[in-house]
């Protein structure tokens, strides 16, 4: 709409109707993106008379009264608290365990390298479904069954791949005169790595985190597994499994779906950018 | 960022003595060990698994070798749950790549010749990605409640339908209504891979094409699709692959409902390991699912291999 002047690519028409086309598509587009999220943000509002009924589609009065019940009543909170310390701790394991191995993959001698990432990316390809028996009777036989400890470590390994393949792609493209350098002075490989390539990759290392964190975040069926008390489940679970004794309580489960969404969605608008950058560098390379 | 330290020359014993190789293998260890226990040895468990009848709540454990298999072969619920994953990631993966391209083409065209889409669209788009699939099943099933629903009032109010459509329970709708929110959760994903493909094809291709008049039709048939084959392969790897294993977003939708028509391999193995307990033909079940997807992204690599070689 801003640049009319331009010989745009939707050609043929004069330039207001243009403009308005262009107004009519993304408007279509914005509402398919967006307008599921504003109705539930809507619903989330409304008094509970209002759920049972439509029109009117707005309420003549908003109320917080389904985030007072979600935030103070509910198991919500502990189970947000949950899936941070999840989320947090099996991105911190991650990074740090995939940094050492794509750095060895990037720039240390090794036999067999397309083969190790040939195999990373076959892990990553795993259905859930397929190992979750056992992970679950394994879990359950070190006593990590309904731990935030069993769900951390699982999400940090099933991530694994995605930092590892980020990872060694980021190194990949910083010059390997550094490393040289740094081993001629003296440096061991671990200590060059720390010293010297981790800080230079810190946008990468930030990519890579970002997408570890929101895929543990949102991950459902070993949170869901591993899990089963309120002290424990993470947040996702917690919403698939919202309590509703006799109907579903739509506007406190729209009020929690927000709440949970919230995190993610906030990091997903801030660091946009460097989300897509890691999308299409992680799946452009494989 | 702190240059390095400069230790003289190196004399360390032990450990610190190891060669670039050894280093190496000692670097990646952490990670190998931690995939090897809770991903390889799972899955070879699994494998172990389904050659047992497994039943804890009865202490029946016994080795069966392959009977676990040739039931499976003979269950009609195993092929209708083939049948119903393979329609369900057949459609929502051509209605994504379609869209994306959509999607994408339309992003372009609103930069006009600059290399960046507009934050607020990037944004818009990345959305529906980040939202947490089970909360997108509840935002859905929100949408889709027969009585108070929004989207029946709008279809309603605009004459489409003149009754109501109980979308979930409808053994031909629930499928349906399924790919619908696939569609809405992971379209961005698709149109932002291709989005970064578009912005990597240079502009005086379609001024040269232009300048030979070449039509909007024949830009994209000749530049922009030969251009972008790598990417869309790429998308139909990674959708196809997520679309195979669904479960979170079917299972919270309708839990495979009504009578089984929803129900994806990966809810009927859910279901048989932890509702029913069946511990070993529930493995044989996920083995299966297994072995699916690994025919299917091999004959993917397949083709991403041909066409990578080709575009390089």
């Amino acid at each position: 709409m801003c640049d009319m002047e331009k010989p745009g690519r939707l050609g043929g028409f004069g330039p207001f109707r243009r403009a308005g086309l262009r107004f009519c598509i993304l408007l279509a587009v914005g509402l398919f993106c967006l307008g599921p999220v504003l109705w539930q943000a809507v619903t989330s509002v409304k008094p509970d008379v209002d759920l049972v009924r439509l029109p009117p589609i707005l309420p003549e009065r908003a109320t917080g009264l389904h985030y007072e019940r979600v935030l103070l009543e509910s198991p919500l909170v502990q189970s947000l608290v949950n899936s941070m310390v999840v989320a947090a701790s099996a991105t911190a394991v991650s990074i740090i365990v995939g940094s050492f191995c794509a750095f060895a993959l990037a720039r240390l001698p090794m036999a067999g390298k397309p083969v190790i990432l040939g195999f990373v990316l076959a892990t990553s390809m795993f259905p859930p479904i397929a190992v979750i028996s056992p992970l679950y009777l394994l879990m359950r036989e070190l006593g990590l069954r309904d731990t935030l400890v069993a769900v951390g470590l699982t999400h940090a390994v099933y991530a694994l791949p995605l930092a590892v393949w980020l990872l060694t792609s980021f190194f990949r493209q910083l010059p390997s005169e550094l490393y040289y350098a740094a081993r001629v002075d003296g440096c061991t490989p671990l200590r060059a790595l720390v010293t010297v390539i981790l800080p230079l990759a810190r946008p990468g290392l930030a990519v890579a985190a970002l997408l570890v964190f929101i895929f543990s975040w949102n991950e459902f069926m070993f949170a869901l597994t591993l899990t089963a008390s309120d002290s424990t489940r993470t947040a996702p679970v917690a919403v698939a499994l919202f309590p509703g004794l006799y109907e579903i309580p739509w506007g406190d489960l729209a009020a929690a779906s927000l709440v949970v969404t919230l995190p993610v969605a906030g990091l997903a608008a801030l660091f946009q950018r460097h989300i897509m950058t890691g999308l299409t560098a992680g799946s452009v390379k494989g | 960022m702190t240059p390095p330290r400069f230790t003289g020359t190196e004399g360390p014993t032990g450990l610190l003595r190891l060669s670039e190789r050894g280093w190496g293998y000692l670097l990646a260890a952490p990670a190998f060990v931690l995939v090897g226990l809770l991903a390889l040895a799972p899955i070879m468990a699994a494998l172990w698994l389904s050659l047992h009848r497994r039943l804890p709540i009865f202490g029946v454990d016994e080795f069966v070798g392959a009977w676990n298999y040739l039931q499976l072969w003979s269950d009609d619920r195993f092929w209708a749950a083939c049948r119903t994953t393979l329609y369900f990631t057949g459609l929502s993966v051509t209605a994504e790549l379609l869209l994306g391209f959509g999607l994408a083409i339309l992003l372009d065209s609103l930069t006009g010749g600059r290399d960046r889409s507009p934050r607020w669209a990037q944004v818009m788009i990345i959305l529906p990605w980040a939202v947490p699939t089970v909360v997108s099943a509840q935002i859905w099933a929100w949408l889709y409640q027969p009585e108070y629903g929004l989207l029946n009032y709008l279809l309603l109010q605009a004459g489409v339908i003149d009754a109501r459509i109980d979308w979930l329970a409808d053994p031909d709708w629930a499928i349906h209504a399924a790919v619908v929110m696939d569609v809405w959760k992971t379209t961005p994903f698709a149109a932002l891979l291709l989005l970064a493909g578009l912005k990597s094809v240079p502009q005086e291709l379609y001024a040269a094409a232009r300048v030979d008049g070449a039509g909007a039709w024949q830009r994209f048939r000749r530049i922009t699709l030969p251009l972008l084959m790598p990417i869309v392969v790429i998308v139909l790897v990674f959708r196809t692959m997520d679309a195979v294993r669904v479960f979170d977003a079917v299972f919270v939708l309708t839990g495979g409902g009504p009578g089984n028509t929803t129900e994806t391999l990966s809810i009927y193995a859910y279901k048989t390991l932890f509702q029913t307990l069946q511990f070993g033909y529930g493995s044989a079940l996920a083995t299966a699912i297994f072995v699916i997807v690994a025919a299917l992204s091999s004959l993917y690599v397949l083709l991403l291999r041909r066409h990578l070689r080709e575009s390089l």
